[in-house]
């Protein structure tokens, strides 16, 4: 903590730490904090719809009345307010995306809780939700583990040797993600390599792994977890580079197993690590959509990212229920964030 | 560490090394399996009948006259104008490298210095942004470039990404500025510099190596966008992610699947060198802000 001394010298001055912070401050300010009051704002605004008039023509059997769309006044209407109309949080029941009236109906309908499950599964919103959470919450695992064998792996083998398997392994983090998941879907592709392998192993000709919900899904937790674990394990292997020499050599002295040294020795020093690589791959996890496009799979498989995505891309870009999503994903975001920074405050009290 | 790994049991050295063995074959087959199988025709690359026509370019031989054809790289670069996304994709990452590291050296060594509260909640809200999924901020800026007309031009995304990547880099930089010891600077403000003639002259010659780190990975991050540069960008601004992107859905219909193969390897090869010449520093990268932070 600054003292009146550190003050004088050492410390920067707000004045300066102004000037030194203005531009990066700006810039997060303008696009990133501002988007986020901007998907706020839009989530409460709908298209307007058409503006309709009825028109009478007479003639000389008489007059007829017809409706028709006024395509100026309809075109004055968006131009004037772009936002659209406001709808406070009917956009976030829809259908599409909380659908509290399709849930409180079946809730009320299914006779027994899979049934109200199943039913879920069928609104949009949920089964990005479900898919969503479900990578996140296994891939993360999946990837410390991984990472971690890999790092002890690495560790014990002859120094010349680690160079090129450090080189080998980063490859899958360091590509694109899009990029990343179409070369391993060209390959489980049925005429693949790893297809063909499949359907000989499995003896069925006909397999597909883009037919089917579960293998979809595997298949795409799968890619998460070939895509991340190369992070865990640098991480992993440049703690291994600091673990206490001493202290695993008394252990050894003492008679501990090789587990033993790992359980009781490594594990522990490894720890905050732990928490720093599951933090970023929560975030990371949370965000999973390319691999869905490469994969083609949105049939089987849809994420909350890929839902927003798929909104704005479409020829109607639907801007509202993209912002809808986002706000809800931002939410998310915040819940899976709230223990990183519950624990930040408490230390930050304690100092 | 010798005597540690003599003490290990054969079976579990056997273990250890056909683990590994088999994850870089994992990690890295694909890349190789793709690379050679994007100078073959389809219907090898794909092959229903025989795997090992993959290998020897069975059909490749039967409708080019060679085991190996370019056909896939000619189609995509020449026939698809990939080489304009290529070039696309060379401004935005130049750019966007370039005015990130810019301004992120100077917050990130204020950020160093400064032992205010403010600026230890400013990294905490940096944290909070860079767990933001780009697509949320995405949908957030459609409607006000659309209004403004800033809807597809290259530096629009450019300043776009440098926003998005600044969290990041701030992190980072402020951990490498952190190591290098204050008593730089203080003593040249005794001499009577000012804080930022202090940064100018002492500072910078020192930063390198923590700059360069950082502009790795804001290099990467920039060459690695879809979200943003598929959103934001016209057609004829697409850098080459979402180049490929577009390939998928317009090339599957006409069967030549092999230009998306060729562009995929296209997008590869610069990381396969950029990894080999900066391996060292992409590790110490990823360890900065664990080990310290």
């Amino acid at each position: 903590m600054p003292g009146p001394l550190a003050d004088q010298t050492g410390c920067m001055k707000h004045k300066t730490f102004f000037w030194f912070i203005l531009p990066t401050s700006l810039a997060m300010l303008l696009f990133i904090a501002l988007p986020i009051v901007s998907v706020v704002m839009q989530s409460m605004y709908a298209p307007h719809e058409q503006v309709i008039v009825e028109v009478e023509s007479c003639d000389i059997f008489g007059c007829k009345k017809s409706t028709m769309v006024d395509q100026d006044a309809t075109r004055e209407i968006r131009e004037a307010e772009p936002l659209g109309r406001f709808v406070g949080t009917e956009i976030y029941t829809n259908r599409n995306h909380l659908a509290t009236t399709e849930i409180g109906l079946a809730w009320q309908q299914a006779t027994g809780f899979s049934e109200f499950v199943s039913a879920l599964m069928n609104l949009p919103f949920y089964r990005a939700l479900a898919f969503t959470l479900t990578f996140t919450f296994v891939v993360t695992p999946l990837v410390l583990i991984l990472g971690f064998m890999i790092a002890v792996a690495v560790n014990s083998i002859p120094a010349p040797l680690r160079g090129p398997t450090i080189f080998l392994s980063l490859l899958p983090m360091i590509i694109n993600t899009l990029v990343g998941s179409l070369i391993l879907f060209w390959m489980v592709d049925a005429r693949g390599i790893v297809g063909t392998l499949l359907q000989t192993l499995v003896g069925d000709p006909n397999l597909s792994m883009k037919a089917s919900t579960p293998l979809t899904w595997v298949m795409l937790i799968v890619y998460g977890v070939w895509h991340a674990a190369p992070f865990a394990f640098v991480v992993y292997y440049a703690g291994l580079q600091t673990v206490p020499k001493d202290t695993l050599e008394s252990a050894m002295m003492d008679g501990a197993s090789r587990w033993e040294q790992i359980r009781y020795v490594i594990i522990p020093h490894l720890l905050p690590l732990t928490t720093f690589i599951a933090l970023m791959q929560l975030m990371d996890n949370f965000r999973v959509f390319e691999p869905i496009l490469s994969f083609n799979a949105s049939a089987h498989a849809t994420s909350l990212s890929y839902f927003i995505y798929d909104d704005l891309g479409g020829e109607t870009r639907l801007l509202s229920s993209a912002a809808a999503t986002s706000v809800l994903t931002i939410i998310g975001v915040a819940i899976l964030l709230t223990p990183v920074l519950i624990r930040t405050w408490r230390d930050f009290g304690r100092k | 560490m010798n005597n540690v790994s003599d003490r290990r049991s054969p079976v579990l050295k056997l273990f250890l090394w056909s683990f590994l063995i088999l994850w870089l074959i994992l990690a890295a087959f694909p890349f190789f399996w793709t690379f050679w199988g994007s100078f073959k025709v389809e219907g090898d690359f794909f092959s229903k009948a025989d795997w090992t026509w993959a290998l020897f370019g069975h059909l490749t031989q039967a409708e080019t006259g060679g085991a190996f054809t370019g056909d896939g790289y000619h189609g995509a670069w020449v026939q698809e104008e990939f080489w304009r996304a290529a070039i696309n994709t060379f401004v935005v990452v130049f750019f966007t490298v370039a005015i990130s590291l810019t301004i992120g050296t100077l917050a990130g060594y204020a950020l160093s210095r400064s032992t205010y509260n403010y600026a230890f909640w400013l990294l905490i809200l940096a944290l909070i942004f860079r767990a933001m999924p780009p697509i949320t901020l995405v949908s957030g800026y459609l409607l006000p470039f659309y209004q403004w007309n800033l809807w597809g031009h290259l530096p629009t995304a450019i300043v776009v990404l440098v926003a998005i990547n600044q969290p990041f880099t701030l992190w980072m930089l402020t951990s490498f500025f952190r190591n290098i010891p204050k008593d730089l600077d203080e003593s040249a403000m005794v001499d009577g510099c000012t804080h930022f003639q202090a940064f100018r002259h002492v500072i910078i010659p020192v930063m390198w190596p923590g700059v360069i780190t950082t502009g790795l990975f804001s290099l990467l991050l920039a060459y690695n966008d879809f979200v943003v540069t598929a959103m934001i960008l016209s057609q004829d601004n697409q850098t080459m992610v979402p180049k490929i992107a577009s390939f998928l859905g317009t090339t599957q219909t006409k069967g030549n699947v092999m230009f998306a193969v060729a562009s995929v390897v296209s997008v590869t090869a610069p990381l396969f060198v950029l990894v080999m010449f900066f391996q060292r520093q992409i590790v110490s990268g990823l360890t900065a802000g664990a080990v310290k932070g």
